[in-house]
């Protein structure tokens, strides 16, 4: 198997050695916050994937309309993967936050209009592989793929609009939060860097994994050309 | 203009190509006028295509009609919406919804469904004209059969629960919450005909994109039958709006790249 180029393996073992320091800030430098204790310290983690995933599917968006336009299939390989790691981070964002809030809502769940619209988003998502499953023509498929990640994109913020109106309990940490929300807290400056840090962790880590989905997926096209040659001879 | 007129519709193929007509250097009123006219000729002649073919066959009208009143019926067991007389106008609108948007998610697939297993949708886009006006007069045509049905269900739904439903207002968000639903259910459809697994996807892709619309529609439908004043309705309804305007026009823009082949 041939080597990942130089870039990919500095990106690979710089967001490795990242994570640790991250780790390391998140558990030993940022202070214990005084009323939710131990378990705030998830947040370095959760906001980061949230915002990860939010990126993740930004470039979908902006892949697939660099698709549509140029017809180039590298945008379409970055579409797919970028996806596939956005959910990745979705999972991560739903499971760490729930984990958080059983001890601090009292519960694992709530129709909050956050938590709704991501899980909705979610799904905008999942749904986007299945169709790109259920096609064959890989060109069809690419295109298909494209205008439902526009569609998909778009869509989001107004869901999020339409279930906001109903009152929320998620805490907003950064800017002003509603007067319902539940486990909001105010961050000191230890908390503030390790915060930054981590959020800047999670987004190299994001390209790191983006990089190699492709790469990978350039391995199976090539394998599959390979096969084809083999075949023919 | 009187010209113009007097052609004949666009699918009788006798017309000059739209694309191929030459275009002027400058750009005059009556060129964009001719322009307009063609578009709206074309999309007409869509709608009435589907009007006639369902006027002959009346499968897509009475299915949906059917499965309305039966999804009605399920809700009316599993809610027992006689008994809670203190909420009817919340469930009663949430029922209205659902029932609304599964019987047009049959009418949607159908509709594109049809066109591809008939070989027409090929004929249609070699037709010499926008391909948004095939959108347009499919969206146009979608809307009209989800329309008809919600006509025939909204008194039925009076009578049985004794609430009246006809209300205009109601009777704006039935028709902007459609309006939506159709747009987007119309772009959506006609990728979801092409896969594997045609009958199952449609609703995997539309549900999450057309929350929006259930939420405002819901709610807003929900404040008018309880006879909630303006400041409670109009969010809802300008939401509805919004969402109207914005996916039709990116259907428009992304409709060209569903279709080419």
């Amino acid at each position: 198997m041939e080597k990942p180029n130089r870039g990919l393996q500095i990106l690979n073992i710089a967001s490795a050695g990242l994570l640790v320091v991250a780790t390391g800030l998140v558990f030993l430098y940022a202070p214990q916050e005084r009323t939710m204790g131990e378990v705030q310290r998830i947040f370095y983690f959760h906001v980061p994937s949230a915002w990860v995933s939010f990126l993740a599917f930004l470039v979908t968006f902006v892949a697939g309309i660099a698709y549509l336009r140029g017809g180039n299939r590298r945008w379409d390989i970055v579409a797919r993967s970028s996806v596939e790691v956005g959910l990745l981070f979705t999972v991560m964002t739903i499971i760490t936050g729930s984990i958080w809030a059983r001890p601090a809502w009292n519960t694992w769940w709530t129709w909050d209009p956050r938590l709704t619209t991501y899980t909705i988003m979610a799904l905008i998502y999942v749904a986007y592989i299945m169709l790109r499953q259920g096609l064959e023509d890989p060109e069809r498929r690419a295109r298909f793929a494209a205008v439902y990640g526009i569609v998909g994109f778009i869509s989001v913020p107004i869901t999020f609009m339409s279930i906001r109106w109903w009152r929320t309990i998620h805490p907003v940490v950064i800017g002003s939060g509603s007067a319902t929300a539940q486990g909001g807290f105010d961050m000191t400056s230890r908390m503030l860097v390790t915060f930054l840090f981590s959020l800047f962790t999670f987004t190299v880590l994001y390209f790191c994994f983006l990089a190699n989905r492709v790469r990978l997926e350039n391995l199976a096209e090539r394998v599959e050309q390979l096969k084809a040659k083999l075949l023919s001879a | 203009m009187s010209e113009v007129s007097s052609q004949k519709p666009v699918v009788n193929s006798q017309t000059e190509p739209v694309a191929a007509a030459p275009r002027p250097a400058k750009w005059t009123a009556s060129d964009y006028w001719r322009l307009a006219t063609d578009f709206f000729r074309a999309a007409g002649a869509v709608v009435w295509k589907d009007l006639a073919a369902e006027l002959r066959s009346k499968e897509l009208l009475s299915a949906m009609l059917v499965f309305s009143l039966l999804v009605v019926l399920i809700f009316n067991f599993a809610l027992e919406l006689e008994r809670s007389r203190a909420t009817l106008a919340t469930v009663v609108s949430g029922v209205l919804w659902v029932t609304f948007i599964f019987a047009g998610t049959i009418g949607l697939n159908r509709s594109l469904a049809m066109e591809k297993d008939r070989g027409s949708l090929d004929g249609l886009l070699l037709a010499p004209v926008d391909r948004s006006a095939i959108y347009f007069g499919k969206t146009a045509g979608n809307l009209l059969f989800m329309a008809l049905v919600e006509v025939i269900i909204l008194p039925l739904l009076s009578v049985l629960f004794n609430l009246s439903l006809l209300h205009p207002l109601l009777l704006l968000v039935v028709l902007l919450g459609t309006l939506g639903y159709a747009a987007v259910g119309t772009l959506l459809a006609s990728m979801a005909i092409h896969s594997r697994a045609r009958d199952v996807m449609l609703p995997i892709l539309l549900f999450p994109v057309a929350i929006p619309v259930l939420v405002a529609s819901v709610k807003a439908s929900a404040a008018i039958l309880a006879a909630a004043g303006w400041d409670e309705i109009g969010p809802w309804v300008n939401l509805l709006i919004g969402y109207d305007v914005i996916f039709v026009a990116v259907a428009f823009m992304v409709f060209d790249y569903v279709v080419e082949e």
